[in-house]
């Protein structure tokens, strides 16, 4: 215990005494923290809409002026043909064009043609945004056909026809804000960053800087020493964590619906399993050069296979398996599951339990691949 | 005590890397409160056969016992015994005087109070009391040498190993240095310290000269240089030396 | 020129001695392609809901086997009432929950009116409403088969041509930035960081002081990552294009064209901030800070710009990788040629003139 104690004394004065590199740690993810949830908006909104409308008729104004009101899109300009709208798409100055036929008015309202069609051709590059762009076009088009029909059909006329209404609710973020999905997510890639780096960057220093010779010869235990790198990054870990909530409540307004206790319980251990992590990089690597890249490389799939940004559920099955074995998934999921469901212990017990194996494995690791003696 | 106990005994060390043989069967041994000259070109596998006995790196072959303990199987406990200083400096450069003395202090297990005697005894006996809060980057490199003897002795080791301990460093604080080592010396301490200054050589009581890992010469520098026929150890080392493959 | 090839001859060595860093290199775009190709979709498949039915009649169980069918859904088993589902919610188990009211049937059928109330986990918003709208349609479907007999006035039919990348995949939107990313960390995070190692390490004042004249010896260091990158380009293409079966639609030529003249941009970026910096660490931290994050962010390829607030619009395009971003979607997705790229050539052009000037000023003063 008491070479632990100093240990930690060392390593703190280091960490403390070395001013720039600590501002970096403690200022970086805040800056990060308020601008990233502004840059990753993946709302839809501000659709780029080109109308082509060959026919000019009170009706089809009427459409187009009930897609603009919904907010989602924004009138590009209207165009005299399909080749024109094309090109601004191409151009990427259009997103969607919407071709109204010519006799759309007559046919729908006087001829009673049964079906009416409408043009849309959406650009798919951004998968997303087509998608839902498409999606939130046809659900406009379906209210407002909804509507002629209210308008031209007189009740008597017809014959009742059942209908189904669907009535949506959105549990946890009603307003479908898009921070409040981002910001959590932000706030665990900040964690695992500033750890992973921090501590695959240590061991490799001393390497480098040969000091790791002079504590080789010393009657250290493996463990104590692995032990003496991990303490002072974990501690840090929790301020950067801490003043990451606190941006987040006050810039955000988003504080944690759940239990506090429980989502900083299920911080400590996962501390402990990303220290570990790079402590094991740093036992493997003999540069800092090389740690950097080899963290990049690992840091990079983990934050891609989080779940940050795209759903666990729609990967294949390969990819799942590997998503089990990145602990950022975990730590990504109890962050929302906490901050903005309200969940407590009992809910975050499996993850809890699986991210205390992956620190005791990760650490063992370390621990085992750290030779005093080559 | 018996002067003629051997602390270090090697027998047939061997040390391979791959094909390359560094260090190849050497065997010897070492008495208490010695000052042991271990000498050698660039090459010639000191430092490998250094690393071995301070149980950094295994051998591969032959068998060691330092301060009693086995090279392979109580390495821990041989850990406690020695003191090392390395060819590369190797304390914190952004740790103070002071606070360098007491991690390395402490992690040899000193208690409380004896760390406060032995750090204030030690910056006096190095005339460093304006440094102690300095940090330790900012020294001279020849105080660094100093610090870093005075530390890997503080835990009053029966061995203290020395790789190229006064490297680059001027002649007036090699002249201080060694008189640290006598001092160390004369404590009952025994030294093991490799160099390429001759003069050096003529400090230590015996000396071993090494040539493509193998140890070609070991006695006083007296009866080395009687024995080769020359009148300085820069002769005798010239004189094995020219022979080596290895080496610049 | 023969000095200037031997020069490179020596690059060549450094960076090929270190295979570590070396299959990381080649292994990075390899990754990524496969992880944005294979693992991240946009598209929602196998979204784990469940029905809590308090209905159990026949429309009821109708539409659930409709849900059941579709790829979209993956119901979970289980009796479900109100708590285990609010339960279920907390843990994560579930994305969303279809509620049934009691008497659903009858009410559809004698009131020709019911309600089915669908509850989405909207922690995730888009999630949400893409779920949300699969959802509905499927029962609208249901909805008009049950109205098959009546005729239905007044009706109009969207009809939705997806452009360019008809099955919405992920692939089109990804493989030119991960183009981008992966130039960025090549040139510009190599580049700096072997210079700065030459500074550090004490060996560039030799170099200086030969009688090579300095400014190509640091051109010398940057034509081993120059080539490094072209294979990368190289493999990332191939994948794109044999793994992924995403086809280059416009030029080849054009494309390598454009990537080396990116390529080039972020060599100078990578020697201008070697110029700038003393140590590897720094180095790293401002490639890594000052040019990949902005890559991510800005260029197009993760985040919408369009919707980022006007200061950081303004601020993504001083990012070079949003024009080369731009360029390679539009070559590779639409086939465009360079009647339609020329004026982000120009502007990537003029990005590498100012870094090439400014860099070349620095280092001047430097020796002086």
């Amino acid at each position: 215990m008491r070479t632990i104690r100093f240990l930690l004394q060392k390593e703190f004065r280091q960490i403390f005494r070395n001013k720039a590199i600590l501002a970096l740690i403690m200022v970086m993810p805040i800056i990060q923290l308020i601008i990233l949830p502004l840059a990753a908006d993946y709302e839809i909104k501000n659709i780029n809409l080109s109308v082509v409308d060959h026919d000019h008729s009170p009706y089809s104004r009427h459409l187009i002026s009930t897609i603009t009101a919904s907010g989602y899109f924004r009138l590009q300009g209207y165009h005299s043909s399909m080749r024109e709208a094309y090109d601004l798409i191409e151009q990427d100055k259009s997103d969607l064009a919407l071709e109204i036929p010519s006799g759309f008015e007559r046919n729908l309202i006087r001829q009673q043609v049964d079906k009416q069609q409408l043009f849309i051709a959406v650009n798919a590059i951004n998968g997303t945004k087509a998608g839902l762009g498409g999606a939130y076009l046809s659900s406009i088009i379906r209210d407002y056909n909804q509507h002629i029909r209210m308008e031209w059909i007189t009740p008597a006329r017809i014959q009742p026809i059942p209908t189904i209404e669907v009535v949506p609710s959105n549990r946890f973020n009603p307003l479908l804000k898009y921070q409040f999905f981002m910001v959590p997510g932000i706030l665990a890639i900040l964690l695992t960053m500033v750890g992973g780096f921090l501590s695959a960057l240590n061991i490799v220093k001393e390497k480098e800087i040969g000091t790791i010779e002079q504590i080789n010869v010393t009657p250290i235990k493996k463990h104590h020493f692995i032990l003496g790198k991990l303490i002072p990054f974990w501690v840090l870990g929790n301020v950067v964590f801490t003043l990451g909530l606190l941006v987040s409540w006050l810039i955000y307004g988003i504080f944690p619906q759940g239990n506090i206790l429980a989502m900083y319980g299920f911080i400590w251990v996962f501390l402990l399993a990303v220290l570990g992590f790079g402590l094991l990089i740093s036992t493997y690597t003999d540069t800092q050069q090389q740690a950097m890249f080899i963290m990049f490389f690992f840091m990079m799939i983990f934050i891609l296979m989080g779940g940050l940004f795209t759903s666990i559920d729609s990967m294949p099955a390969w990819a799942k398996v590997v998503s089990r074995l990145n602990p950022v998934s975990y730590l990504v999921e109890v962050m929302r599951m906490i901050i903005l469901k309200g969940s407590g212990w009992s809910d975050i017990l499996p993850h809890l339990g699986t991210m205390l194996g992956f620190a005791a494995a990760l650490n063992g690791w370390a621990i085992w691949n750290y030779r005093k003696t080559s | 005590m018996n002067p003629q106990e051997p602390v270090i005994k090697t027998e047939k060390l061997t040390k391979r890397f791959g094909d390359f043989i560094a260090v190849n069967e050497i065997t010897f041994e070492v008495y208490k409160g010695e000052i042991f000259g271990f000498l050698g070109a660039n090459g010639a596998g000191k430092t490998t056969a250094m690393r071995m006995l301070c149980g950094l790196s295994t051998p591969s072959a032959g068998h060691a016992t330092i301060a009693g303990f086995d090279i392979y199987r109580q390495t821990e406990q041989i850990k406690r015994n020695i003191g090392y200083m390395s060819q590369k400096f190797s304390l914190y450069e952004d740790l103070t005087v002071l606070e360098n003395i007491r991690f390395f202090g402490g992690i040899y297990g000193l208690g409380d109070r004896q760390l406060k005697s032995k750090s204030q005894e030690l910056i006096e006996r190095l005339g460093l009391q304006a440094e102690a809060k300095k940090l330790v980057g900012e020294l001279p490199l020849g105080w660094k040498q100093k610090l870093a003897f005075s530390v890997s002795v503080l835990h009053e080791p029966s061995i203290v190993f020395l790789d190229e301990p006064t490297g680059g460093v001027d002649p007036v604080t090699r002249r201080q240095f060694w008189a640290l080592i006598y001092e160390a010396a004369s404590n009952g301490i025994t030294v093991f310290v490799t160099t390429h200054y001759m003069d050096e050589a003529e400090y230590c009581n015996r000396i071993s000269i090494m040539v493509d890992g193998s140890i070609e010469a070991l006695g006083t520098p007296k009866q080395l240089k009687s024995q080769m026929n020359e009148t300085s150890m820069d002769g005798v080392f010239y004189q094995l030396a020219r022979g080596a493959k290895r080496g610049e | 020129m023969k000095q200037f090839i031997t020069f490179v001859k020596k690059e060549f060595y450094h960076v090929l001695r270190d295979r570590r860093t070396l299959l990381i290199l080649f292994g990075m775009p390899v990754a990524q392609i496969l992880i944005f190709g294979f693992a991240l979709t946009n598209e929602v498949k196998n979204a784990k809901i469940v029905v809590v039915d308090h209905a159990k009649d026949e429309a009821s169980r109708h539409i659930t086997e409709r849900i059941a069918a579709s790829q979209y859904f993956d119901i979970q088993e289980g009796l479900m009432d109100r708590d285990r589902m609010e339960a279920a919610f907390k843990e994560g188990q579930i994305k969303l929950a279809i509620v049934f009211p009691r008497n659903f049937r009858n009410d559809l059928l004698h009131q020709n009116h019911a309600q089915i109330q669908v509850v989405a986990d909207a922690s995730d918003p888009n999630n949400a409403t893409t779920l949300t709208n699969y959802v509905s349609s499927i029962i609208q479907d249901y909805q008009m088969g049950l109205n098959e007999n009546a005729t239905l006035p007044y009706q109009i039919v969207p009809q939705i041509r997806m452009l360019y990348n008809p099955q919405l995949k992920g692939a089109p939107n990804f493989v030119p930035g991960v183009m981008a990313l992966v130039l960025m960390l090549v040139s510009v995070m190599m580049t700096a960081i072997s210079i700065v190692k030459e500074k550090e390490t004490g060996t560039m004042e030799i170099l200086l002081v030969s009688p090579f004249k300095p400014v190509w010896v640091i051109l010398s260091k940057a034509v081993p990552y120059l080539f490094l990158s072209l294979i990368n380009v190289l493999s990332i293409l191939l994948m794109s294009v044999f793994v992924l079966q995403l086809p280059v639609m416009g030029s080849w030529l054009l494309l390598f064209a454009e990537s080396t003249l990116f390529i080039i941009t972020c060599l100078t970026l990578g020697i201008f901030i070697s110029i700038k910096t003393q140590s590897q660490q720094v180095a790293m931290l401002i490639s890594l800070m000052g040019m990949l994050l902005p890559t991510m962010m800005f260029s197009g390829f993760m985040f919408p710009i369009e919707n980022m607030p006007v200061p950081l619009q303004i601020i993504s395009n001083i990012v070079p990788a949003k024009w080369f971003y731009i360029i390679v979607k539009s070559i590779m997705i639409k086939g465009v040629g360079f009647e339609g790229i020329w004026k982000e050539t120009l502007i990537l052009c003029g990005i590498t003139l100012f870094f090439f000037v400014v860099s070349l000023r620095s280092f001047k003063i430097r020796l002086e």
